[in-house]
């Protein structure tokens, strides 16, 4: 009864949750970290009693405080925008996406936002405990909030613990201990914390490290250094172990869109890892064509990632969309395992799905009992594949591999590139003769750009390799939009897009000249 | 528990934080007089920075709002979000350009200058106050969408819910109760806005203006929140059928909402006398109420806005009618979340005791003391 989906205002949809992400994601990150390296710091303070120490937490507090009402500034928007611009997605899943949202508000905002408060305004008017109480709490509740959206993320790339309700044509929630500590969850909760605090340890090391350049500020830079340095090492490991939990999650779940970030066209067992490579720009899936200009592998090495067996077959783009392999399972024999569909068959059980949802409801409506429980029966049977049926071509489950793939191997070499530097970082600082390695502070102060890069295209690994899935096989996004013009989305995405560059600009300028006023009188003007 | 004491209880939990928001709007309302009543640059840094300490509690609360809303009734985050598109769009620009304000309205190399994030501040005053409040005003006048969920098994367009206006949502400031509601919240919030800043600042010049605003505010926000009373309860309102489920329209329904729930008339009025407390008894110059008038007038704001959001749900009544179908109306019982994800919820809702104790606890740390320029300067944070 409808009009046609306008596929450009699902692009232009997709296009201002991306940029409105971005943004948030330029400034959560660094609230994530520095708030507890901030409590460490005060903590040092309230159990040392020495001056320098609340001198030293009270400057990165302030740009702690900077950067978090932008933070705070960008993120309204995206909770909203699942309303605005996703209406379909959020009736389709609203039973089971809606809970962490609201959980978030009730258990993480409220906390942030009052001892943020105490915080900034209560250092003469509590006690020194209930203050340093309230710094963590800041903390906990910035790093809570995390979670929840993080769960929320998560379950949308493997939806678990619910069922579909044909009655009211959406799913239900079941489980929400499945939905919170499903794998998927767990590790994109610790992975994502975990960049946030190694942004932070950066930040703070590449400021310290200018101060250092400068001579200015030398002991509350070098003391900055130490605790944002250990700090940064132990995340940064950290980070490094749930990145490898994250890539065995994937395979599981995601195996299209491992494949994507590994550019493997052709599956193998006993597949390499791809270090460096450059891909054939043309390659199309199946043209035959050499997928790789050049490439250095680490053989065996994503088999081993995704399956933790060095035998394991790992299945390609082509594999995926023509169906017909054996998934791995390390305990069941090859010959017990069944074979996987291809693309076209599972559009064609999507397909059946839908029109089996239409009858059940019809019949139903109807008191044709027996035609309902049939078609209930077939939709039972065709659900794992219900999104395909909206796809017009096999092609479309295949995500953007270039952006993909360069976006994984472009975060996971500034990944293990941050642990060589905090660890060179903590080792000269140990010496005692950091100030003299000039080389190594101005690279610390120039890698501050390098992890906001890593960590966006971290995200870019995850909603890009995902598509074209809202809800992992469940939902296309071109099926989850909101029914409004290209138009409106198009104004709204520029209005954006000038406010939150504005809003940057602004934040850095500020951020910049407080910085160059320095710790010497709290960083107040 | 049943089903429908579950989205009962949602209800209540939505219409108590709905309530909460529009109480914690004082902090909206002020910003709209930062100029009227600050005429000196340190004037108005404190009435800055008294609003500044608070801005927070109304953002999470309107964010917790929204995503309480998802989770209880999300066939209405579904269909009003992406239906009245513009009217939640400009709210969110107004509270986007809030939530940076404060913290970079003084600071040194701010870009785009003092000037402008202080009118970033009255945007947000005008605008959000409005514009919540002819939304909510859409709970009893309507809006114009349909809802078919066997549109999902349309494969060229499975959208199950649509607006049937152009103007997708702000055709509803077109509607004279709508924008009754709207400025009656405006003058609502600067009342507060003046009750609160009355409360917790200790300077002479701004209590004296304090006091003429609250006079020029008061009248306007009574006559309007009077003449919609009257509007809303003579309207022909929404109802619903219990036994069927369809939705028809029934004379004076929200005046029988009224008699036929007694609680929420107690409620109403209460709720209504306390605001005139609130309001009068710092006009007629008790001092001592001077200070006290925003907890008399919040607490009547928090008892008659839930009250009016009581009137809007229950007695078989559809909080979000459709005035383009009225069997598209969206009621607690057809637009709510199961009965698991209900359960699940209500066992985190138990922690609001928990999480009101500590904002209290909080709130009376830091307003212990009256805001001064001496105060300001002493914990080196202002805004």
């Amino acid at each position: 009864m409808f009009d046609q989906i306008d596929l450009s205002m699902v692009d232009w949809a997709r296009a201002q949750f991306a940029l409105t992400a971005i943004y948030h994601w330029l400034f959560v990150p660094l609230t994530l970290g520095l708030s507890f390296i901030v409590a460490i710091m005060e903590t040092i303070y309230v159990r040392t009693g020495n001056p320098e120490w609340k001198k030293i937490t009270k400057f990165w507090m302030l740009l702690f405080g900077i950067n978090f009402a932008i933070g705070v500034a960008t993120g309204i928007i995206l909770e909203f925008q699942f309303g605005t611009n996703w209406s379909n997605y959020s009736w389709f899943v609203g039973d089971i996406f809606g809970a962490p949202l609201a959980i978030e508000g009730i258990m993480a905002f409220f906390l942030e936002s009052t001892f943020i408060a105490v915080m900034f305004f209560g250092w003469n008017k509590v006690s020194k405990g209930f203050h340093l109480a309230a710094s963590w709490l800041t903390a906990i509740g910035a790093n809570l909030s995390a979670l929840w959206i993080l769960v929320a993320n998560a379950w949308m790339q493997n939806p678990v613990g619910m069922k579909f309700n044909p009655d009211t044509a959406r799913n239900e929630m079941i489980n929400f201990w499945e939905v919170l500590f499903s794998p998927m969850a767990v590790n994109k909760f610790l992975h994502t914390i975990s960049n946030g605090y190694v942004i932070a340890s950066i930040f703070v090391i590449g400021i310290s490290a200018w101060f250092l350049l400068h001579h200015r500020h030398v002991l509350t830079a070098k003391r900055s250094i130490l605790v944002a340095g250990i700090f940064g090492i132990i995340t940064s490991l950290f980070l490094a172990y749930t990145g490898d939990g994250s890539a065995y999650t994937v395979a599981q779940k995601q195996p299209m869109k491992l494949a994507a970030m590994e550019g493997l066209y052709k599956g193998t067992s006993g597949a390499g890892l791809v270090a460096v490579g450059i891909l054939t720009p043309s390659k199309k899936p199946g043209d035959g064509k050499d997928p790789f200009l050049m490439k250095v592998e680490i053989p065996n090495m994503l088999s081993i990632l995704g399956y933790r067996d060095s035998k394991a077959f790992v299945p390609g783009v082509t594999d995926l969309l023509n169906g017909g392999y054996k998934p791995w399972f390390e305990k069941i024999p090859e010959e017990e395992r069944e074979s996987t569909y291809s693309v076209a068959q599972k559009m064609e059980k999507g397909k059946l799905a839908i029109s089996a949802l239409r009858n059940y409801k019809t019949a139903s409506k109807a008191g044709d009992t027996i035609l309902a429980n049939i078609s209930r029966r077939q939709l039972e049977e065709n659900f794992p594949y219900f999104g395909y049926g909206y796809l017009t071509k096999p092609e479309s489950a295949v995500p953007n591999i270039p952006l993909t793939f360069y976006s994984f191997h472009l975060m996971v070499m500034l990944g293990f590139y941050f642990i060589l530097l905090f660890a060179l970082v903590l080792f000269f600082l140990n010496r005692g003769n950091l100030e003299k390695q000039r080389w190594l502070l101005w690279l610390s102060l120039w890698t501050i750009p390098l992890g906001y890069l890593a960590s966006q295209a971290g995200w870019v690994v995850a909603e890009v390799g995902r598509q074209p899935w809202v809800i992992q096989d469940l939902l296309p996004t071109i099926a989850a939009i909101s029914m409004i013009g290209a138009g409106s989305v198009k104004t709204t995405f520029w209005i954006f897009a000038a406010l939150f560059t504005a809003l940057l600009i602004a934040e850095v300028m500020i951020m910049v000249r407080q910085i160059k006023i320095g710790p010497k009188d709290g960083g107040q003007k | 528990m049943s089903l429908l004491a579950l989205q009962q209880y949602w209800w209540v939990i939505i219409s108590l934080l709905a309530s909460l928001l529009i109480f914690l709007m004082f902090v909206q309302g002020g910003q709209t007089l930062i100029y009227t009543l600050g005429k000196t640059e340190p004037e108005r840094k404190i009435i800055v920075n008294t609003l500044g300490r608070k801005w927070e509690f109304t953002f999470t609360t309107l964010v917790t709002f929204g995503g309480a809303f998802f989770a209880s009734f999300p066939l209405f985050y579904s269909t009003s979000f992406g239906g009245a598109y513009w009217v939640w769009m400009i709210i969110l620009f107004a509270f986007v350009i809030q939530a940076v304000s404060y913290e970079f309205r003084t600071k040194p190399n701010n870009f785009l200058g003092q000037r402008t994030f202080e009118v970033f501040l009255l945007i947000n005053g005008a605008l959000g106050t409005i514009l919540i409040g002819a939304a909510v005003s859409t709970f009893f006048t309507g809006s114009e969408f349909v809802v078919d969920k066997l549109n999902l098994t349309n494969l060229t367009s499975p959208v199950i819910s649509r607006w049937e206006g152009p103007a997708h949502g702000l055709e509803a400031v077109l509607n004279w109760r709508n924008v009754t509601l709207g400025l009656t919240v405006f003058f609502l919030a600067r009342v507060l806005g003046i009750l609160y800043i009355l409360n917790s600042v200790n300077q002479e010049a701004i209590a004296k203006r304090g006091h003429k605003q609250l006079w020029i505010n008061a009248i306007p926000f009574l006559v309007l929140f009077l003449t919609y009373v009257f509007a809303l309860l003579l309207s022909n309102g929404f109802a619903v059928d219990p036994e069927t489920g369809r939705v028809f329209m029934e004379p004076f329904k929200y005046w029988h909402n009224l008699i036929q729930m007694p609680v929420v008339m107690v409620l109403f009025i209460l709720g209504g006398l306390l605001v005139l407390h609130g309001i009068f008894m710092p006009l007629l110059r008790f001092k001592a109420c001077a200070s006290k008038g925003i907890w008399t007038a919040g607490i009547g704001t928090v008892l008659t806005v839930f009250a009016l959001f009581l009137l809007a749900g229950f007695n078989h009544t559809p909080y979000y009618p459709s005035t383009s179908d009225l069997q598209s109306s969206l009621t607690i019982m057809n637009s709510s979340s199961s009965h698991y994800t209900l359960i699940a919820m209500s066992y985190v809702s138990l922690l609001v005791p928990f999480v009101l104790a500590y904002i209290v606890y909080a709130w009376w740390s830091i307003n212990r003391k009256k805001i001064t320029e001496e105060e300001m300067e002493e914990d080196g944070h202002a805004y």
